[in-house]
């Protein structure tokens, strides 16, 4: 398969600057994913292929890291931690807000494909809890009224 | 997929050292500016220098790694052998996941050239090439910054075959996650490197005779390296002056939960923790008083109030007690929060992120975390209890990496000093602390 050519130059670096090959796998299969939206059994089959491993080997790996999905995601994932700092700062709270207001349950996507909403473990931002991330952008001291906000920027985004 | 960047707030306090976090919010990121204010000075200094030197002087220094475990980063530096037939790496451990840790980030969204300088200087003086900083999946922006940075790095001619016009060779690639707590153990950390799951390796042997791709590697915490070049500047004198003996420097300080004054601040080792709490913190909001303390990261002893306000924040102090300075990451609990909903939160997380290769941390964790579930949602026994206490005892010490032990600590702790809040959940009584009770997701299947 052919990926864009941003990544398709990213994936030809990768797969020569390692003492071995196979430690582009992660990084590919994560990029990948940004790009496709979630991990395809093409892409496992391409990814394989390029770093010279058995689908079984890459697909070992998948399984073992929870950024990486194999089944669609909504175009923008809502995560909140609910670890410890932010769940002393009402994380509990923020999610079940976000339950009512996106209408799904944890790793659920709402019917338009726009939003998904899991409850994730601690993403290093304990200072300034609550906080989620959305795809990749962070979102700190997150308040219910500051969530809607948020979560009303990235519906417009949506629709652009 | 571009990230967005605000920011992450900073704060300060009269009492920090500003060692790592001198640059913080001064425009760093920007290699002229790094330059500038006294950047890549120490590894010009470090090529002038016999590797031997570099080490003692870090030896001197009394650092000691600032990604919990605090094992004295001279003498780590010190088993990687001269002579080696395989290439020698070095490798920074970015993976920060230990629950209330969040300064690593702070360091390479600021200062993410003193990353690469003190890879450089533990390449020169340990005799490696090659150097990885190996970031969070999470962290994408923070990957995003760190790649300009290498890349500055290599246009100026600090980095590549001739580095500094010295005729000597270092390279960096960076490197990202995909979520994974157990990938910050530094064995985990090297095979998903090497593209594999993150399941630790059985030690000896230890990374410094046979580590990533089987060459002697040295593995350190983000803020361990960038305490690095201060110190060849400086000297490892002036590093250890700050602290008690055998704890040099200062530590970035991570505040978080029930504190007036959350946020990220550069202490000195052997800070008084009462003043933590009530100056630098602000002490506890809404007018109430501290319950307990986590001194650093979910996965150390949680202290009682009256612990926490006698405690000195330096590893011995801990040690002494047989106990964890641990992460850097300090919470406060205030005392109108469950300490049973406590365990339950930081078990759930070890269950989540038990990699399942030893079966006292994947059996024990998961029993826990539904006993605590039971418990917490009134169904607990008095039994409970001790069973609890026996099951997290018997996974201390007992599986590969420390991942068991960091799910037992703070179990241990919470059952022993907080006995009273299990007992007041006994008889079918719904939580005390929580005029809703548990939540529906809380309840356990069993």
């Amino acid at each position: 398969m052919r990926f864009s050519e941003e990544l398709e130059a990213r994936f030809a670096r990768l797969a020569s600057q390692y003492p071995w090959k196979r430690s582009a796998l992660i990084p590919m299969l994560l990029y990948a994913q940004d790009e496709v939206g979630y991990i395809t059994d093409e892409v496992v089959s391409d990814i394989a292929h390029r770093l010279e491993l058995s689908e079984l080997d890459v697909r070992n790996v998948i399984s073992y890291y929870s950024l990486l999905r194999t089944k669609p995601a909504g175009k923008y994932v809502v995560q909140v931690c609910t670890n410890i700092s932010c769940l002393l700062l009402g994380a509990d709270e923020l999610f079940e807000h976000c339950k009512h207001r996106l209408g799904v349950g944890h790793t659920q996507v709402t019917p338009d494909g726009r939003f998904s909403l899991e409850e994730v473990e601690c993403i290093g931002a304990c200072s300034w809890a609550p906080a989620i991330q959305v795809n990749y952008d962070f979102h700190l001291d997150v308040t219910p009224e500051k969530m809607d906000k948020v979560l009303d920027q990235y519906a417009t985004k949506a629709q652009a | 997929m571009k990230t967005i960047l605000t920011p992450t707030p900073l704060v300060s306090h009269p009492d920090e050292v500003r060692i790592v976090s001198k640059r913080f919010g001064q425009g760093a990121t920007s290699i002229d500016r790094y330059i500038e204010l006294d950047g890549y000075k120490a590894a010009r200094k470090a090529l002038e220098m016999q590797p031997e030197d570099i080490i003692n002087e870090v030896k001197v220094s009394a650092l000691r790694g600032r990604g919990g475990a605090g094992f004295p980063t001279g003498m780590k530096w010190s088993f990687i052998p001269k002579q080696s037939d395989a290439d020698k790496y070095i490798l920074v451990n970015g993976d920060e996941s230990e629950p209330a840790t969040c300064k690593d980030r702070l360091i390479v969204e600021y200062d993410p050239h003193s990353v690469i300088e003190g890879t450089i200087i533990a390449g020169l003086a340990v005799g490696a090439k090659l150097g990885f900083i190996y970031l969070r999946g999470e962290y994408r922006y923070l990957l995003e910054i760190v790649e300009r940075a290498v890349a500055d790095a290599y246009a100026k001619g600090f980095l590549g075959k001739n580095i500094f016009g010295s005729n000597r060779e270092f390279n960096i690639i960076t490197q990202t996650g995909a979520g994974a707590y157990e990938v910050g153990e530094e064995s985990a950390l090297m095979e998903s490197l090497e593209g594999k799951r993150g399941l630790p390796r059985l030690k000896p042997p230890f990374p410094a005779i046979k580590g990533l791709y089987g060459g002697p590697t040295v593995i350190n915490n983000v803020e361990t390296i960038a305490s690095i070049p201060p110190i060849i500047i400086n000297g490892g004198k002036w590093f250890a002056s700050f602290g008690p003996e055998k704890n040099g420097g200062a530590r970035l300080t991570c505040l978080s939960g029930h504190f007036n004054k959350p946020g990220v601040y550069e202490l000195p080792l052997g800070y008084p923790a009462k003043k933590l709490i009530y100056d630098v913190g602000g002490g506890i909001p809404k007018g109430r008083s501290l319950k307990a303390m986590v001194p650093g990261g979910s996965s150390t002893f949680l202290l009682t109030r009256e612990e926490a306000e006698s405690a000195s924040m330096d590893y011995d102090w801990f040690a002494k007690r047989g106990e964890f300075l641990g992460s850097g990451g300090v919470v406060a609990i205030d005392d109108q929060t469950c300490m049973v909903r406590m365990a339950l939160c930081i078990m759930k997380f070890y269950q989540h992120e038990s990699c399942g290769w030893c079966i006292p941390c994947r059996e024990g964790t998961d029993w826990l975390k539904k006993t605590l579930m039971r418990f917490h949602a009134g169904g607990g026994m008095e039994k409970d209890i001790d069973q609890m206490l026996y099951l997290a005892e018997n996974m201390a010490g007992r599986t590969f990496c420390a991942l068991g032990d960091a799910a037992a600590f703070p179990t241990i702790s919470i059952v022993k000093k907080w006995r009273d809040d299990f007992e007041m959940h006994l008889d079918g009584k719904p939580c005390p602390f929580e005029k809703k009770g548990a939540r529906e997701r809380d309840l356990a299947v069993v």
